[in-house]
């Protein structure tokens, strides 16, 4: 019950003061709303930059595992001149490893370039190509929209014929009929068969929508002698994606005709590979971010501490009389502390007020949305600043003298 | 039994390597319904032992039995408590809240012995009653004479009916016409049966208690009891 009494009487107190010195309690505020805000902000921006990453990234798809001569992640330069000694995967392994896989769905060889293509007198540079086989449409994770995909016998008969994205089909076409039409890729025409749905872009590098695709011997005939090949793998079944991994890994051994005990001289990629080097990569920008951010926030909470101290010293008159007719330390301590949280809960309401229509606007950059969580630890926080930085002024006021106290002018 | 007794109580403070003996080996005994004047000039002791009596300070030797408890060994947080539940101070310089009302002035005892609202306005109204502020609850100090002030704060004093009045130079920063008005209000108190101690340093004020103890150089000078006042207490000196 005296709890209770004394927990109102604090809150009464604290409003009282606040609205005794509106000006300070704004300006004090201040570094408070500053510090939520960018520390907010940052959490936002972090969580938006990670979803991004992770929407571009499931377009390697969870069931999926790409065999590559190089790691993905390689981390130091030995490490790299050490793997770019490995021999190439040749198409004759792809085709080994077609044969021989059990639990694969459907296996597919890929090979990329950059090259211009053509059409009548419209041209587009640099645009993504690449070699396959008719199995890409499975690994791919892509649909088409119009025409069709290539044909197993199209792709072994080394057929002239390409399927390409949306973007090249409005740049070379705009609009026009593009089926049945040819298009030279680098020096050679093709007939395109297929239009693929848009797909937007993979981890912002490679527009997936700006591609031609064609078979993989011509790739190899016309574009290429020795791509760097990598071989799509799509698993028959992704809750035994391990088991899949593991028969991957044999087969490859087998195939690459590599004695037991010597290391793997070829690299099994999956969905995680990026997502584990991404959880890193985001977690120490998140960690160094939020670092950075908080020391403003812990500025904010230097001048609360401040501005209690300021505001003890002024009512030590008040804390002496308060005593004298039976406060005891804990009701000023309370008292004090729920001033200092007031103020910091204060500001940590105006920074979440302009963090929400800044998060709207950085929303037209990145995915991000300012999550309850992020509001409610923003809160938690503000809270928790006004508790840490009251406590040393609060402390000192409960533990005065009530002579003394009632003696001070 | 004694409402006060003090034993044997020495108060030292140390300044530097000095050590001054403000209060050497002290007894007094005051008894429920008295009516005391302490008196004594500056230097005396007169306000390190209203401290101690109002349980604001404790004692470096002697034992101090209040109402029948031994306060001189209490800590910070019980002694908060006895004076919430045993003593009413009223100041010199009335030590009001300035942005309270009257009202709020006269709960906040209340709401350290944990009252609820309710009950906290009706004691507080009724105290205000008492010393006849009723109707100037709603004002704050700022709007309200220095004679009313101190009425407010017999009020807060009064408002948990404690053992004990203590008053330090309650007339100091009163005109004397209002600080006999003060003195008649004390003089009705203690007709009432309220236990009060007034510390002054002047005369008149202290001939309007009904015992006045002395004090010189920490050590109790006399001790006597007073005849009762004349008829018409208000009678300030020419």
């Amino acid at each position: 019950m005296t709890r209770l009494v004394e927990l109102k009487e604090g809150l009464f107190i604290a409003w009282d003061a606040l609205r005794a010195h509106k000006l300070r309690a704004t300006l004090t505020t201040l570094g408070v709303v500053i510090g939520i805000l960018t520390v907010t902000l940052m959490g936002t921006a972090i969580a938006g930059i990670d979803r991004a990453f992770r929407q571009s990234l499931s377009a390697l798809g969870p069931d999926m595992l790409y065999v590559t001569r190089l790691d993905w992640m390689i981390t130091s330069e030995e490490e790299y001149v050490r793997q770019n000694r490995r021999p190439e995967i040749t198409l004759a392994q792809v085709r080994a490893l077609e044969r021989q896989m059990i639990r694969a769905q459907a296996v597919a060889p890929g090979a990329e370039t950059f090259v211009s293509v053509q059409y009548g007198i419209r041209k587009s540079d640099s645009v993504h190509v690449v070699g396959t086989t008719h199995q890409f449409l499975l690994t791919g994770g892509m649909y088409v929209s119009e025409g069709r995909f290539i044909s197993a016998a199209e792709s072994e008969g080394d057929r002239p014929v390409c399927v390409i994205g949306a973007t090249i089909a409005t740049n070379l076409f705009q609009g026009g009929p593009a089926l049945g039409e040819r298009v030279k890729v680098d020096r050679q025409t093709y007939e395109v068969i297929g239009i693929l749905e848009r797909q937007g872009e993979f981890l912002g590098m490679v527009d997936l929508d700006n591609q031609v695709i064609i078979p993989i011997g011509l790739f190899v005939r016309w574009l290429d002698r020795h791509p760097e090949l990598v071989i799509h793998v799509r698993a028959a079944d992704v809750a035994k994606l391990d088991d899949a991994r593991e028969e991957l890994r044999g087969v490859m051994r087998r195939v690459r005709r590599l004695s037991p005990g010597v290391a793997d001289d070829f690299a099994i990629n999956g969905q995680e590979t990026i997502v584990n080097t991404l959880n890193r990569v985001t977690g120490t920008i998140a960690g160094v971010g939020l670092f950075i951010t908080g020391l403003s926030l812990f500025v904010g909470g230097i001048g609360i501490m401040n501005i209690m101290f300021v505001s003890v010293a002024e009512r030590t008159r008040e804390i002496g009389i308060r005593k004298a007719i039976g406060a005891r330390r804990r009701a000023i301590l309370i008292q004090f502390l729920i001033e200092a949280a007031s103020l910091c809960l204060l500001g940590g309401l105006i920074a979440l007020g302009i963090a929400w229509p800044a998060s709207l606007v950085l929303a037209r950059f990145i995915p991000s949305t300012m999550s309850p969580a992020v509001v409610g630890l923003a809160l938690l926080v503000s809270l928790l600043v006004g508790v840490v930085s009251g406590f040393m002024p609060a402390w000192r006021a409960a533990r005065l003298n009530p002579v003394d106290a009632l003696r001070s002018e | 039994m004694s409402l006060i007794r003090l034993q044997d109580i020495s108060r030292c403070y140390h300044m530097g390597s000095e050590t001054i003996h403000a209060l050497r080996e002290v007894s007094l005994l005051i008894t429920r319904g008295e009516y005391v004047a302490v008196m004594g000039p500056s230097g005396s002791g007169k306000s390190t032992l209203m401290n101690l009596i109002g349980c604001l300070d404790t004692c470096t030797a002697g034992t101090y039995v209040l109402n029948g408890t031994n306060v001189s060994e209490m800590d910070d947080n019980e002694l908060a408590d006895i004076r919430n539940r045993e003593i009413g101070f009223v100041f010199q310089t009335f030590n009001l809240l300035p942005r309270a009302t009257a009202l709020r002035n006269v709960e906040l005892p209340l709401i350290y012995a944990g009252l609820d609202s309710g009950e906290r306005r009706a004691r507080a109204n009724h105290a205000l009653e008492q010393v006849g502020l009723a109707p100037r609850a709603g004002h704050r100090p700022n709007e309200m004479s220095g004679g009313e002030r101190q009425r407010v704060a017999v009020a807060r004093a009064l408002v948990n009916k404690p053992s004990i009045l203590l008053a330090d130079e309650p007339t100091g920063n009163l005109d004397s016409k209002t600080g006999a008005e003060i003195m008649a209000l004390f003089g009705e108190l203690a007709q009432q049966g309220h236990t009060i101690i007034v510390v002054t340093h002047e005369e008149d004020i202290a001939r309007h208690a009904r015992r006045i103890v002395r004090l010189r150089d920490g050590r109790i000078a006399g001790d006597e009891p007073q005849p009762p006042p004349p008829a018409s207490p208000a009678s300030p000196p020419p």
